[in-house]
Formats: structure tokens, sequence, C-alpha cells
């Protein structure tokens, strides 16, 4: 009897508990992520300067969008800023895992030193460079004068500007991701290696034949993760060019925050928002297609 | 070379790598390699910190010289004490730290819910959570600052640190760790006629202490760090953080680059002392949250 009544109690604890326990998480979530994604595309469809009425106006948002040059070409300069900057911190955190997951001496103080710029805050790492690259306040035009180079004004040349930008990026997160193929590398089973090391493989077919294949996992999801970091960026470029020179280093979100926030067009910006946010989608989706969902060739 | 082939090296989990890197030769390259890096990613760090102790006349002179002719407190005290640094900085440390521990709370609780038990919706809630990890924030910005606004959380700490504390990254890292932890226990003390709850807060939270503790460093470098949630939710001056003021500051038209150079690594001072201290924490809690995804 009473071992019967007790499991009843137990049952009915077991059916609410986990809901309790996911109840903070999931009300804050739904309140704060979820209901504004909805707004959005409501929001989207009116032509709502952020005071009264919501006044819909159909699709008139989207067709202006699809005249609006400059979104396109923030759009552009992100695509060119993602797209040149992933492959670079892929190889570079690449390269210094592949020398970091071996035990050599100062492994720690290598680690902790690459991975410490990850740690600093885009609006640091804005002004950190915008420092040393400046036109009068850079280190880095002295050390060229030095050497006999000429100085370049880095943020007046939308070339120059942007592969500062670029350079920072990279800097600010292949700590980061260092660590994330260190784990992945980690996870190769030896005895492959042990087969290769029997058969005589030099340590460049190794690499190429044994760890590129099986890294693949890790690989893609180094490659997704920092698209999406990279298509999203606004704080770096915000101490550092403020989108300039002519709107070279203008990424989309700064797009959109600027004819929300600075020219009070709530509902085109957040037009703007829906079509940032799908064609980053849709280029995600694409990365899963090409490669597979990530999953290790046969 | 036999020689060579014999020196077993053991990676961190100790087990025998033995050749994969057992040459001299490409230690030697490999460590020249390394100390290029080591160069470009100290180098800018350390250049921010030395023009931090100068003097304003001394800032900008060429040639520029490496170390200050006298340290100087100057710039720190210019923005620290007369200046609101300190000011923002006891606001960014407020809210960083509160949403830490909201977020702690929180994500634990539902990260343990998502792996240890089975209840209808279950699966699709956490798949829904998962998807919004790659949802760009910063594409909401509109409608997250009208849903703040309507809770009557705009320009208020409470809108820094409740929005952004419910982070599906966390409940992910968490969940992940409770899965690496058998049933069995929760059994057994189930028999012995312990309430969920009490399992819950009893058994396993002591167990999941090593997850928790990597979460709250990572929570707190968000919110130390963030830029995008103060900036829509922070109106008043007096209620930046660090990371709004500094950005604000470096746009003005005659930029003080004495106090930004100062403030920029004052900012960094808390996160690298998090990281020295917690450095394997570091490491493992990437490793459970990367790989295992």
């Amino acid at each position: 009897m009473k071992k019967a009544k007790r499991s009843s109690i137990a049952s009915t604890e077991m059916k609410i508990f986990p809901y309790v326990m996911i109840a903070p998480n999931l009300l804050i979530f739904l309140i704060f992520i979820a209901v504004p994604a909805v707004f959005g595309l409501v929001y989207s469809l009116t032509d709502w300067g952020g005071i009264g009425e919501l006044n819909f106006i159909g699709f008139a948002n989207y067709a202006e969008l699809f005249t609006d040059r400059r979104f396109w070409i923030s759009m552009r300069q992100t695509f060119l800023y993602a797209i040149i900057s992933l492959p670079l911190i892929m190889v570079v955190s690449l390269l210094l895992a592949t020398l970091l997951v071996k035990s050599i001496h100062g492994r720690g103080f290598f680690r902790a030193v690459f991975y410490w710029p990850s740690m600093i805050s885009y609006i640091v790492v804005g002004l950190l460079f915008q420092f040393i690259f400046g036109d009068s306040t850079g280190i880095i035009n002295y050390l060229l004068s030095t050497m006999g180079l000429p100085e370049v004004t880095w943020f007046t040349n939308s070339i120059t500007a942007m592969a500062v930008v670029v350079l920072a990026t990279v800097w600010s997160r292949t700590g980061f991701y260092m660590v994330t193929f260190i784990s992945g590398l980690q996870s190769i089973d030896d005895t492959y290696y042990e087969a290769a090391e029997v058969d005589g493989a030099s340590p460049m077919r190794k690499f190429f034949s044994i760890t590129l294949p099986l890294l693949k996992p890790t690989m893609f999801l180094v490659m997704i993760l920092s698209f999406i970091d990279l298509f999203k960026q606004y704080g770096l470029v915000i101490t550092m060019t403020n989108g300039g020179p002519a709107g070279a280093t203008k990424f989309a979100v700064q797009y959109i925050y600027e004819e929300a926030f600075q020219k009070f067009r709530l509902g085109y910006a957040s037009a703007l928002s829906m079509v940032t946010m799908l064609i980053l989608a849709i280029l995600t989706l694409l990365q899963f297609k090409l490669n597979n969902g990530g999953a290790i060739d046969d | 070379m036999t020689n060579a082939k014999n020196t077993v090296l053991r990676d961190e989990k100790g087990r025998a790598i033995q050749g994969r890197s057992g040459r001299k030769e490409n230690n030697l390259s490999a460590y020249l390699i390394l100390a290029l890096f080591v160069v470009i990613y100290l180098c800018p760090i350390l250049w921010m910190t030395l023009s931090s102790f100068k003097a304003d006349s001394e800032l900008f002179r060429y040639p520029p010289q490496l170390l200050p002719e006298q340290f100087s407190l100057e710039n720190y005290l210019d923005a620290w004490a007369r200046g609101d640094f300190s000011l923002y900085f006891r606001n960014t440390a407020i809210v960083a730290v509160s949403a830490t521990v909201l977020t702690v709370v929180i994500n634990t609780m539902a990260g343990y819910a998502f792996a240890k038990y089975s209840f209808p919706g279950g699966n699709a809630i956490f798949l829904f959570f998962l998807s919004t990890l790659m949802l760009p924030l910063e594409v909401l910005m509109i409608p997250i600052f009208q849903v703040v606004k309507a809770f009557g959380l705009y320009n208020n700490f409470l809108g820094l640190i409740i929005p952004s504390a419910a982070t599906p990254a966390g409940v992910f890292l968490v969940r992940q760790y409770f899965l690496t932890i058998p049933n069995e226990i929760m059994d057994s003390a189930r028999i012995d006629g312990a309430s969920e709850t009490k399992i819950f807060l009893r058994l396993m939270l002591p167990l999941a202490r090593p997850i928790m503790s990597v979460l709250a460093i990572f929570a707190f470098l968000w919110r130390w760090n963030d830029y995008m949630w103060p900036l829509v939710v922070i109106r008043d001056s007096d209620m930046y953080t660090v990371q709004l003021a500094l950005a604000n500051f470096s746009g003005q038209y005659a930029v003080d680059w004495g106090s930004l150079l100062a403030m920029s690594v004052l900012t960094m001072i808390p996160v690298l002392i998090l990281f020295l201290v917690f450095q394997k924490q570091f490491m493992k809690g990437m490793v459970a949250g990367a790989v295992k995804g």
C-alpha cells in the first residue's frame, strides 16, 4: 500500500519536475528572444518610427530594400570581410593547434598567449588596432619608416582599411578556435598514426591523409561558428573605422543599427534585419549541404 | 633514429604519442613559428599597456620610444577619478556578476532537466533552444529593444541582466556534461526515497561543480565584454558599462587617447585574472562545449 502511494507521488513529481526546472530559462527566452523574432517580422511590414500606432504598408519596405544601394554595398562588404577572414582564421588556428597539441616545452604559456586576445572585447581590440595603425598615432607607420618604406594611411584607403579590420579579426579570434582544434586533434585515435608510422609515412603525408580528413567535423564546426560570428560583426569596426572610409567597412549590422536608431526608421530597419537573417540562414545551410553536415567522408 | 622512436611523449590524456612529435628538427621549426606568433599576439597588448603609462606629451612623440620616460599614472587617475570610469566599472561589475549568477542558476537547472528527464516536448524545446545558437541577436536589436521597453526594463540594469541570461550555449554545455553522469546514481537515490529536488540539490549539483565554474567564467566574460545589449538597453550616461563608454568616447571629436588606453588596459585585467586562475577549466570547458556538439 505504502509503496504504491509513494511511487504515485514520485511519478507525479517526475512529470512536473523537469518543467519546473526549464521554466525560468524558457520563460526569459520566449519573452526576450522568441517574441522579438516574431515582432521583427510584424514591424518589417510597417513604416513605424518608434512611437505611435503601427501603420501597415505591406511589402513596401522590402520593395525599397531591393533598390537600396547602400544596403547592398554593406552586404557585399560583409560578405567580402567574412570570406577573407574565415580561411585565415581557420589556417592560423589549425596551425597553432597542430603545434600545441604535442607535448613541447612551454605549451601552457603558448596556449595562454594565443588564447588571451580572444578574451578581449571587440571594442578594445578595435581601439587597439586604431591606435597602432592610426595615421598620426600609429607605431606601425613608424616601423615602416625605419625600414625605409613609405607611410600608409591605413584607414583612408578602402583596401588597407579592410585589411586592418581582417587582421584585427584574425588576431582576436584564432585563440578561441585554436582550443577547439586542439580538442578535435586530441579526439583522433592514435592507432591511425601508429599504422601510418609502420608504413613509414612522412609528417606531411600523415597530416593530409589522416589528420585533415578525420578533423572534418571540427573544421566544419569552426567554419559555421566563425562564419556567423563574422557576418554579424559590428563592435570591432565601431572603435576602429566606424564603417569608413566611404562605407568600405560598414557591415550589415551597423547599417541596420543606423537606419533604426539614428534615422528612426524602425520599420524599414526591421525589414533589413529579416533579409540579413535570411541571407545568413541560406549561406549557413549552403555550408551544411556542401560539407555533408560535417560528416567524415568514407 | 631508433633513439627518437624510443622517446615516448605523452599528450594531456597521458596517451603515448610516440613518433608524432619526437623529432628534434621538427621542434626547432615549431619553436620558430610559435615565437613569431608570440610576437604578433603579445606586442599589440604590450605596446598599448606601455603607452597607457605615458604622459600626453609623450604619447605621440616622434620617434616613439618603447618605454615611458617616467611611468605616469596620470591617464589612469584622469579617467578613473576625475572622469566617470569608476562609475562605469562599478556598473559593469554589478551587471556582470548578477547576470553570471542568474545565468549559472537557470542554465544549470534547464541543462540538467534536458539531460536527465525524458518528458513530453523536452526534445523539441531543446532543439528550439539549440537552433537559436546560430541566431544573431544583433539582427533582432529593434524588437528586443521594444520588448525590453514594454517590460519597463529600458535604461535599467535589469534589462541587461535578465534577457541575456537564458543563453542557449550555457544550457547546451550543462546538458552535455550531465549526459556523462550515469543515471544509476539517481535511481538508487530514488529507491532510498529521495525526492527529485533533493537528488538535484544534494547529489547532482556537487557533481556539476566543474561545469558550473566553466559556465560562470564564460558568462562573466560575455557580460563583461558585451556591447550590443548595453547599446540597446542603456540611455543615460551614468548607467554606461565600460564597453559602451569606451565606444562612445572613441567616437568623439577630440579623442583622449591616454584615458582610452588606460581604461582598455584596466578592462583586460579581471578577465586575465579569471583566465590565469581557471586556465584548466577553460580548456576543459572548450573541449566539452566544442567537440561533443
